[in-house]
């Protein structure tokens, strides 16, 4: 199973198997990772799971469509070039090893 | 001194984001949720979607896992039904007979669905579409249903319809009003989404009421309309709106009128009670008057107000509100009320299928209503936040830079 590892803000690693299939958000919820709220439950209406993207990892990870480009403009934390929804990585073998940075706030 | 105790009353997402808003804003003392579902708290956005579907798996329901709860020290009453508010001793009872005293009670009751009295209406094979309960009902039904009857086109019945047709059966949409989802989307978006159901294969027919049910042995087996046709069924779908939970605040004397009515901290006529969620009706400067939502990012936002106001920090209630529905691969997504526009305005081409409509209210942006578009539903809700100089012919000009705007006003707030 793929390994993805969360940072939070504070430096603390949580690294976690991530069912092929499953997003990075939902990996994190069901594993009771603070700092990913997912308001809306991954359908792109709010960016409270927001993640940085480790940036020599982001040309592993799905292309971003229109309407997470636009949500993102959303986001409580800075954006950044390395902002994802990570509602929208969704976990497949060529992302195990990503590791994705958690704002200080979601909202 | 003991720890205070804030009880909660219902499980659902309200529920939910007070309990854990609390948390993150450091209340230390008690937090007790009850919820007579026997379950933890879940999404219920996909139970007329993904889930309803079969996209979504039940794992993929729950807002947060059961670890969750003991982590924050969030006791959770699944299966429990709070029977009285006895206000002056600040004491709610149960159903189990046993009793808790709070300091602060949230009431997050939500709604329930709302029963259609016609003859015919308890047959097996009238179902509703409110709970997790009722979705796994209706997930089963229809590996089996060939032919479905959608009685009420708001939000869940075309979700529902939409969902229905792509497992294969064949759909009726049955509509009292002359317009889909009428109560909250302008005239434009009904007409587009009734086309879209038409396209992808339901009848739908407007301005018709059901006089009654009918069925053999117990089973239902269609549906006779006002006007006089015969609608074949093997599953028929209820969903004609919400009755707000709202009968434990009024036997407590607190003040009901389309829900629990509740100031802008979203405060009872008691102060040591708040209502949020569905069965909130509460003042907001996006409307005139007071409204009660049913939404996902009411419930959020309320959830997260009334944390703030148990920890000592009472803000008057002024998110701006947003609302989406899926219907097969066309995304409706709303900021703002549109109900009680005067104008409104196209910016893109319906024929496109990406589009929006942008209602104004003597001149004023009230909400704006998006079709595939995205970008058009983040710049409405910046635009909504702030107090915006638009005039109609700049919101229908697909030339006018609708981000800049938006930046401007972020730039003066800040």
């Amino acid at each position: 199973m793929p390994k993805i590892t969360y940072v939070h803000s504070t430096g603390t690693r949580t690294e976690l198997d991530v069912p092929v299939g499953t997003s990075v958000m939902r990996g994190a919820i069901l594993n009771g990772v603070d700092g990913i709220v997912a308001e809306c439950g991954g359908e792109m209406m709010c960016a409270t799971c927001h993640v940085y993207v480790q940036e020599d990892q982001l040309g592993r990870t799905p292309t971003q469509s229109d309407d997470e480009k636009a949500m993102l403009e959303f986001t409580a934390s800075e954006r950044r070039p390395n902002s994802r929804l990570s509602c929208q990585l969704v976990v497949t073998p060529e992302l195990d090893g990503l590791v994705v940075y958690l704002p200080e706030t979601q909202v | 001194m003991p720890a205070p105790v804030v009880a909660i009353v219902g499980t659902g997402q309200a529920g939910f984001q007070a309990a854990a808003s609390l948390r993150q804003e450091g209340f230390a003392g008690r937090i007790v949720m009850i919820g007579d579902e026997p379950v933890p708290p879940y999404q219920r956005p996909p139970l007329s979607k993904s889930y309803l579907a079969r996209e979504s798996s039940l794992d993929e329901l729950w807002l947060r896992p059961e670890t969750f709860y003991a982590q924050h020290q969030i006791e959770v009453l699944a299966g429990e039904t709070v029977t009285a508010l006895d206000r002056t001793e600040r004491r709610l009872r149960l159903a189990s007979d046993s009793e808790l005293s709070w300091d602060h009670l949230v009431l997050a009751t939500g709604a329930r669905f709302r029963p259609l009295a016609v003859p015919g209406a308890e047959l097996d094979g009238v179902v509703p579409l409110r709970t997790l309960a009722d979705a796994d009902v209706l997930r089963e039904r229809l590996d089996q249903a060939r032919e479905v009857v959608v009685i009420g086109a708001g939000f869940i019945g075309l979700e529902f319809a939409s969902v229905a047709i792509a497992r294969g059966a064949t759909v009726h949409i049955v509509e009292v009003t002359q317009q889909p989802m009428g109560r909250v989307v302008s005239a434009t978006i009904s007409r587009f989404f009734t086309e879209a159901h038409r396209r992808w294969g339901a009848e739908v027919l407007l301005g018709t009421g059901v006089t009654r049910i009918l069925g053999t042995g117990g089973r239902v087996t269609g549906v006779e309309t006002s006007g006089g046709r015969h609608l074949p069924a093997d599953l028929v779908l209820i969903c004609i709106g919400v009755v707000p939970n709202a009968e434990l605040a009024r036997e407590a004397g607190l003040a009901v009128d389309n829900g629990i009515v509740v100031d802008e901290r979203l405060a009872t006529t008691d102060p040591a009670i708040l209502a949020i969620g569905d069965c909130a009706n509460f003042p907001t400067p996006f409307a005139i008057g007071r409204v009660r939502l049913e939404s996902v990012q009411n419930a959020v936002d309320q959830g997260r107000s009334v944390a703030a106001y148990i920890v000592g920090k009472p803000a008057p209630y002024d998110k701006v509100p947003w609302f989406w529905s899926d219907q097969s691969d066309v995304k409706l997504q709303i900021a703002g009320i549109t109900a009680g526009h005067d104008n409104a305005v196209l910016r893109g081409d319906p024929e496109s299928g990406h589009f929006s409509v942008f209602c104004f209210r003597t001149g004023r942006l009230i909400g704006v209503e998006s079709v595939n578009q995205t970008a058009d539903h983040v710049v409405a809700r910046r635009l909504l936040a702030g107090n915006p100089k638009l005039a109609p012919e700049q919101a229908a000009d697909v030339s006018y830079d609708l981000r800049a705007l938006a930046r401007g006003l972020s730039a003066r707030e800040a």
